[in-house]
C-alpha cells in the first residue's frame, strides 16, 4: 500500500475514530475467520488421529489395507476428475467471458450473463440427475467411436462403459458445473479493464484481439487464476453429482472410457458415510484432510503463480 | 473468387483493402458444414438416413470453418487479421459449444419441472402425504431462511475482511489470512456439515437439528468466496480514485464507504449472489445439520428444517411406490430453487444498479 | 428493460406466492384436533436410521399422525451407521438399521438413549431384494445361485451362454453381452445380496458377505434409484434391488431345493419364518439369522431385514409410550400392509407378530 493516510488536519481526532472503528471491524472479521479456520482445523485433525493409528484389520472400510494404500487411489480420482473438468472449462469460460464482455451486443450479452449466473445456483442433486439420466445416454455413442478410432491412445483404450457413466462424463458435468462461477468472475475482471487502455489500443490500429491481448488478458490474470480455483476448488469439493453420475471401482486409471472409474474422496465418503461406523468415520473424516490438504496445496501453487507475475491492481 | 473480389473493390476505396467481405465467414461457415454433411452422406449411402451424423457434421464442419477461415483470411488480408477473426470464431464457437449442455439442463429441468409447478406445491408441505399431491413450501421456506442466516453471517464478516486485506493489510497478518482463505475453499462440503454438526452438539445436545446449524455450515463454504470475489472486486478500484479522495480530506473509512465500495458494488453484488447460488444447492452438509422434516417449520432455532436441495434429493431416493409422482416433485422443487435465484440475481443487479456510479459501462 | 420489468413482476409474483403460502394447508395448526380421532397420544418422535426404510417409515409415520394429529414423527435416513451410533448417543430415541446391534456392541452397552442397557430390536422392515434385468424381450429367466454368481463375478458374459440357456428352456436369448451394475454405496441390500450369494453359492462366489461390493471393476451406481435407472437405461443389464423399485424390468425367479421361486411377498415372509432367531438374546430382543441355504419349498432367500431399536426402559415415560404406541401400530396387520402397499415391504406372520408384540409390551 503506497497510499498515504490523509492529511493530519485539526480534524484528526473525529477521524481517527471513524477510521480506528472501521479498521478494527476489518480486522476483527479477518480474526473471525482465522479463528473459524483454527476450529475447522482442530475439529478435523483430532477426528483424524485415529485413523492413522487404528489398527487396518479392525476397520472395515479399510479392508486390511493401510489408509495410505486407501487413500491413494481417491487422491488420484479426485485430483484426475478436477484436473479434466478444469482442462474442459476453463478455456471454454474464458472464452464466454470473453465473448459477453468484449464480442457480443451489449443487450445479448446481459442477458446471457444472467443466465449464466442463474447456472451456477442449479443443485448439484439436478446436475446429477441431468448428468445421470440425459447426458450419459448423449455421449456413449461419441465414446464408441472415439474407442473404435483411437483406442491405441491409453486414455481411450479399455471397454466401453454400457451406460455412459465414465470418468469422463462425470468430469464433463463437473465441467458444466464449474462454467458459471468461472465465467461470472471472468466477465467482471474483463469489464474491469481500464477503458482508456482500451480504446488506446485500438486507437493504433490494434485488431480486437491484440487490443484483449494487450490491454485486457494482462489485467485480469489475476483474476481469472483466483476463478479458476474457485472452480478448481468446487470441482474437487463436489460430492452429489459425482456420486450420481460416476460408475465407480476405487482403482488407479487413466482410461475415461470403461466402467471401471477411480472414486474421489468426497464421492467416497458420501458413498461410504451412511454406513460407517466406529473408527470407519475417523477413516473419512482424515480423506476430508486430505482432500482439504491437496485443495489448499492447489491453491497455494496458484497463489505463488499470481504473485510472481505481481498482479496488475489498482490497489498497489 | 476471393481475390477478385478485393481487386475491384481496391479501385472503389482503399480503406477496405484487403478485407474479407461481411458475408464471407457466414459462407465459409455454411460451406464447410455441406462440405462435411456431404462427406458424412457420402459414408452413409444405402444406410439408414436416421443415421446421419448430425453432431459429427457440426463439429467437424466448425472446425473445417475456424481453419479455412484463417487461411483465407491470411491470404487475403494479413496475418493479425487473421489472428483476430480466429480469436473471434473461437470464442464464439466456445460459447455455442455450452450453450448446447446449459440449454439441455434448463431445457430437462423445466420440462419436468413443470408438472408439478402448481398451487398446491406451493401451498402445501410433505406432512401425512404419500404419493400423489403434496408440496414443497417447507422447503422452500427452509431454503430462503437457512440461505439468508448463512447470508446474514457470511456477508459482513467476508465484505470487511477483504476490505481489510485489500485496504489496510499489510505484514503477516494480512497473509495469513489470505492464506488460510485459500485453505477454506478447499473444505468439502461435507466436511463444513460434519464441522457444523460437531460444534452444535458441543453446545447442545448429541443430535440436534436444527437451521442456524445448517446456515453456520453454509457460512464456512460461502465466506471464502464472498472474500475472494469482493477482494478481487476492490482490487480493481483505481488508486487514482482513491488519492483524490483523500486529497480532498476525506478520511479513509469514509473514503472506502463511499468512493471504494460504490464503485465495485456490481462486481461485489455478483459475487455475492455467486456466494448464495454455490450454498444454495448444498444438500451433504444440510442433511448432516438441519435435517429432515415433512412439515413446514420456520423457526432457525429450533427443530429440523428441510430445505429444496435436500427436499430433491429425498423425493429421489425414497419414493416408495410412487417413483413417478415423487420424481416430478423433484424436478419441480429444482425448477423452484432455479426461480429463487432468478429473482434473488435479478435483486442484485437492482441493487447495482442503484447504487453504482454513473460511468461509462 | 423489458426483461427486468418482467424480472421484476415475477419476483413480486413469487413473494405473493410465499407470503400466501406461510402456512401449509395441509398442516392443522396445532391443537385443532375438533375433528380428529379421539387420541392419546401426543410429542414428538425423532428418528433416523437405515435409509432403506425410509419410505416405509414415512408411510407408517404418516398413517399414525393422521390417527394422532398431535404427535409428529421425523424419520431421517442417515444411513444405519449413524442411526446406531445416535441411538448410543442418545440422540435418537428410536432408531431404524439394516443389521441388529452385534454381541460385542450389546455387551459394551451405553445406550444413552436408554434408562438401562436393555432395548428392543424388532424386525419389522422385511424388503424382497429383486434380481431385475434389462433384455428386450425377456420378461422372466430362472436362474441358480450359482450362475446369478458367475454372471456377476464376470465369468458368464453373454445372455445366451449355455449355463443360462440350459435353465431357460423356450426362452429366446440374444447374444447381448451382460453388463452387471452392483451397488457403488454401502448398503444393506449389497450385504444381504452377497451373503445369499456366498452362502448358497460358495464355489462360484468367493468372497464375504459385505455392504461394500467386494469385487473391482463393473459398472456401479449409488443408491437404489440410480442402480435402477442405471438398469434401465443399459441393454443387456442386469442388477439387484429392492423389489418394490424393480417397476417393468424384467425379474429373475432364484432356484431353491429343486424349483424356481419367484419373488413374492409371501415367499419372503416364509423364508423370515423359517429362519431360526440368533440365541442368547434378551426377551425384547429378536434378531434373525437368515438362512439363505434353505430348501423349503415357497421361499424366497433374496431379502432384506430391517430392525426397529427402541429401549426397554426409557427416561422419559412419556416417550416411551410414544415409542410402544408407534412400534405397535407399525407391527400391526394395518401397519404392515400400509408399509406393503406405499413402500413395498412383506408384511410379517402372525406368528412373528406375537413375538413382536410381546417384545413392545416390555418397553415402559
Amino acid at each position: 500500500m503506497t497510499t498515504a493516510s490523509p492529511a493530519r488536519t485539526a480534524q484528526r481526532g473525529v477521524r481517527r475514530l471513524g477510521d480506528r472503528v472501521f479498521s478494527g471491524t476489518a480486522v476483527g472479521a479477518g480474526i473471525v475467520i482465522l479463528l473459524l479456520l483454527a476450529a475447522v482445523a482442530l475439529f478435523l485433525i483430532t477426528q483424524s488421529i485415529p485413523a492413522f493409528t487404528v489398527d487396518p484389520e479392525d476397520v472395515s472400510i479399510l479392508r486390511g489395507q493401510s489408509f495410505v494404500e486407501y487413500v491413494g487411489p481417491l487422491v488420484f480420482g479426485t485430483i484426475w476428475a478436477a484436473l479434466l473438468a478444469l482442462i474442459v472449462a476453463a478455456p471454454l469460460a474464458i472464452g464466454i467471458a470473453l465473448f459477453i464482455s468484449h464480442y457480443a451486443p451489449r443487450r445479448i450479452a446481459s442477458v446471457i450473463g444472467y443466465v449464466i449466473d442463474l447456472l451456477a445456483a442449479v443443485p448439484s442433486v439436478v446436475y446429477g440427475l441431468w448428468g445421470a439420466t440425459t447426458f450419459a445416454p448423449i455421449v456413449r455413442p461419441f465414446y464408441v467411436w472415439l474407442n473404435e478410432n483411437l483406442g491405441w491412445f491409453p486414455l481411450f483404450a479399455g471397454d466401453v462403459s454400457a451406460t455412459g457413466r465414465t470418468i469422463l462424463t462425470a468430469s464433463l458435468v463437473l465441467a458444466v458445473m464449474i462454467l458459471p462461477i468461472m465465467t461470472a468472475i471472468c466477465r467482471e475482471v474483463f469489464l474491469q479493464a481500464p477503458r482508456l487502455h482500451e480504446e488506446a489500443a485500438l486507437a493504433l490500429g490494434a485488431t480486437r484481439w491484440e487490443m484483449i491481448r494487450m490491454a485486457v488478458l494482462p489485467f485480469a490474470r489475476g483474476g481469472m487464476v483466483s476463478a479458476a480455483m474457485l472452480a478448481l476448488g468446487r470441482a474437487l469439493g463436489e460430492t452429489m453429482a459425482v456420486t450420481m453420475v460416476l460408475s465407480v471401482s476405487g482403482v488407479i486409471s487413466v482410461e475415461l472410457l470403461t466402467s471401471t472409474n477411480p472414486t474421489t474422496i468426497p464421492a467416497n465418503i458420501a458413498l461410504s458415510f451412511p454406513e460407517a461406523y466406529g473408527e470407519g468415520v475417523n477413516v473419512l473424516i482424515a480423506t476430508g484432510l486430505i482432500l482439504f490438504l491437496v485443495t489448499f496445496a492447489v491453491n497455494a501453487l496458484a497463489r505463488y503463480i499470481v504473485n510472481r507475475r505481481s498482479a496488475f491492481s489498482g490497489a498497489n | 473468387m476471393t481475390a477478385t473480389t478485393t481487386a475491384t473493390t481496391a479501385h472503389v476505396n482503399s480503406l477496405t483493402t484487403g478485407q474479407l467481405p461481411k458475408w464471407a465467414p457466414w459462407a465459409i461457415l455454411l460451406g464447410s458444414w455441406v462440405l462435411v454433411g456431404g462427406v458424412f452422406a457420402l459414408m452413409n449411402t444405402g444406410g439408414d438416413p436416421g443415421d446421419f451424423n448430425v453432431g459429427g457434421t457440426m463439429f467437424l464442419g466448425t472446425v473445417l470453418f475456424v481453419v479455412l477461415l484463417t487461411v483465407f483470411s491470411t491470404v487475403a488480408e494479413n496475418r493479425r487479421k487473421a489472428m483476430d477473426r480466429l480469436v473471434t470464431a473461437l470464442v464464439v464457437s466456445a460459447f455455442v459449444v455450452v450453450l448446447i449442455p446449459l440449454a439441455s439442463l434448463l431445457y430437462t429441468v423445466l420440462i419436468n419441472g413443470l408438472t408439478r409447478f402448481d398451487a398446491e406445491f406451493f401451498s402445501s408441505s410433505m406432512r401425512n402425504v404419500i404419493g400423489e399431491g403434496g408440496g414443497a413450501v417447507h422447503a422452500v421456506w427452509g431454503t430462503l431462511l437457512i440461505t439468508l442466516g448463512a447470508t446474514v453471517i457470511s456477508v459482513p464478516i467476508g465484505l470487511m475482511t477483504s476490505i481489510y486485506l485489500v485496504e489496510y493489510g499489510r505484514g503477516r497478518l494480512a497473509k495469513a489470512i489470505t492464506f488460510l482463505v485459500d485453505v477454506m475453499t478447499g473444505i468439502p462440503s461435507i466436511v463444513a456439515g460434519l464441522f457444523a454438526s460437531a460444534v452444535f452438539v458441543a453446545f447442545f445436545e448429541p443430535g440436534i437439528r436444527m437451521g442456524i446449524a445448517g446456515s453456520v455450515a453454509l457460512s464456512v463454504l460461502m465466506i471464502p468466496v464472498v472474500v475472494r470475489s469482493s477482494e478481487e472486486m476492490l482490487r480493481l478500484v483505481p488508486n487514482e480514485l482513491r488519492e483524490a479522495s483523500y486529497a480532498l480530506g476525506v478520511p479513509k473509512w469514509l473514503t472506502i464507504m463511499k468512493v471504494v465500495l460504490p464503485t465495485s458494488i456490481a462486481g461485489i453484488t455478483t459475487g455475492v449472489t455467486l456466494a448464495i447460488s454455490r450454498v444454495i444447492g448444498e444438500t451433504a452438509p444440510l442433511l448432516l445439520t438441519a435435517g429432515i422434516t415433512q412439515g413446514l417449520n420456520t423457526n432457525l432455532f429450533s427443530g429440523q428444517m428441510t430445505t429444496l436441495p435436500v427436499f430433491v434429493y429425498t423425493q429421489y431416493r425414497s419414493p416408495g411406490m410412487y417413483p413417478d409422482e415423487a420424481i416430478a416433485r423433484a424436478w419441480a422443487g429444482a425448477l423452484t430453487l432455479i426461480l429463487i435465484v432468478m429473482v434473488l440475481n435479478l435483486v442484485a443487479r437492482l441493487v447495482a444498479k442503484i447504487f453504482a456510479p454513473k460511468l461509462g459501462r | 428493460m423489458n426483461i427486468k420489468r418482467v424480472g421484476t413482476l415475477a419476483a413480486l409474483g413469487l413473494t405473493g406466492t410465499l407470503l400466501l403460502a406461510s402456512c401449509a394447508s395441509n398442516e392443522a395448526a396445532p391443537g385443532d384436533s375438533s375433528e380428529a380421532p379421539e387420541s392419546s397420544f401426543s410429542g414428538q418422535l425423532d428418528g433416523t436410521g437405515a435409509s432403506s426404510q425410509e419410505s416405509a417409515q414415512l408411510a407408517w409415520l404418516t398413517a399414525f399422525q393422521t390417527e394422532n394429529p398431535d404427535v409428529t414423527i421425523n424419520y431421517e435416513g442417515t444411513g444405519s451407521g449413524p442411526g446406531r451410533e445416535n441411538f448410543l448417543a442418545g440422540a435418537s430415541p428410536f432408531i431404524g438399521s439394516d443389521r441388529a446391534f452385534n454381541e460385542e456392541e450389546l455387551a459394551a452397552g451405553g445406550f444413552t438413549a436408554c434408562a438401562s442397557d436393555e432395548i428392543v430390536e424388532l424386525p419389522l422392515y422385511v424388503s424382497p431384494i429383486a434380481v431385475i434385468f434389462n433384455l428386450e424381450g425377456v420378461d422372466e429367466l430362472n436362474l441358480d445361485a450359482a450362475t446369478i454368481a458367475n454372471i456377476f463375478n464376470g465369468t458368464v458374459t453373454t445372455w445366451n451362454d449355455p449355463a443360462i440357456a440350459d435353465q431357460n428352456e423356450g426362452v429366446e436369448l440374444p447374444d447381448t453381452a451382460i453388463t452387471p451394475v452392483h451397488r457403488s454405496d454401502d448398503s444393506g441390500t449389497t450385504e444381504n445380496f452377497t451373503d445369499y450369494l456366498a452362502a448358497v453359492a460358495p464355489e462360484a462366489w468367493t468372497s464375504e458377505a459385505d455392504g461394500v461390493w467386494p469385487l473391482t471393476g463393473g459398472e456401479s451406481a449409488e443408491g437404489t434409484s440410480n442402480l435402477v435407472a442405471a438398469v434401465e437405461g443399459g441393454e443387456g443389464t442386469i442388477g439387484y434391488a429392492d423389489a418394490s423399485r424393480a417397476g417393468s424390468l424384467g425379474k429373475v425367479s432364484v432356484k431353491v431345493g429343486e424349483e424356481y421361486v419367484p419373488y413374492s411377498t409371501d415367499a419372503v415372509a416364509a423364508f423370515i419364518d423359517a429362519s431360526p432367531r440368533v440365541e442368547g438374546r434378551t426377551d425384547g430382543d429378536i434378531a434373525i439369522e437368515l438362512d439363505r441355504t434353505t430348501t423349503e419349498a415357497g421361499v424366497y432367500p433374496l431379502a432384506l431385514i430391517s430392525y426397529l431399536i427402541g429401549c426397554v426402559e426409557y427416561e422419559d415415560p412419556a416417550t416411551a409410550e410414544l415409542v410402544a404406541g408407534y412400534f405397535s401400530y407399525i407391527a400391526s396387520e394395518e401397519g404392515q400392509q400400509v408399509g406393503l402397499d406405499e413402500a413395498g415391504s412383506a408384511p410379517i406372520s402372525d406368528e412373528l407378530r406375537t413375538e413382536v408384540e410381546s417384545a413392545i409390551a416390555l418397553i415402559g
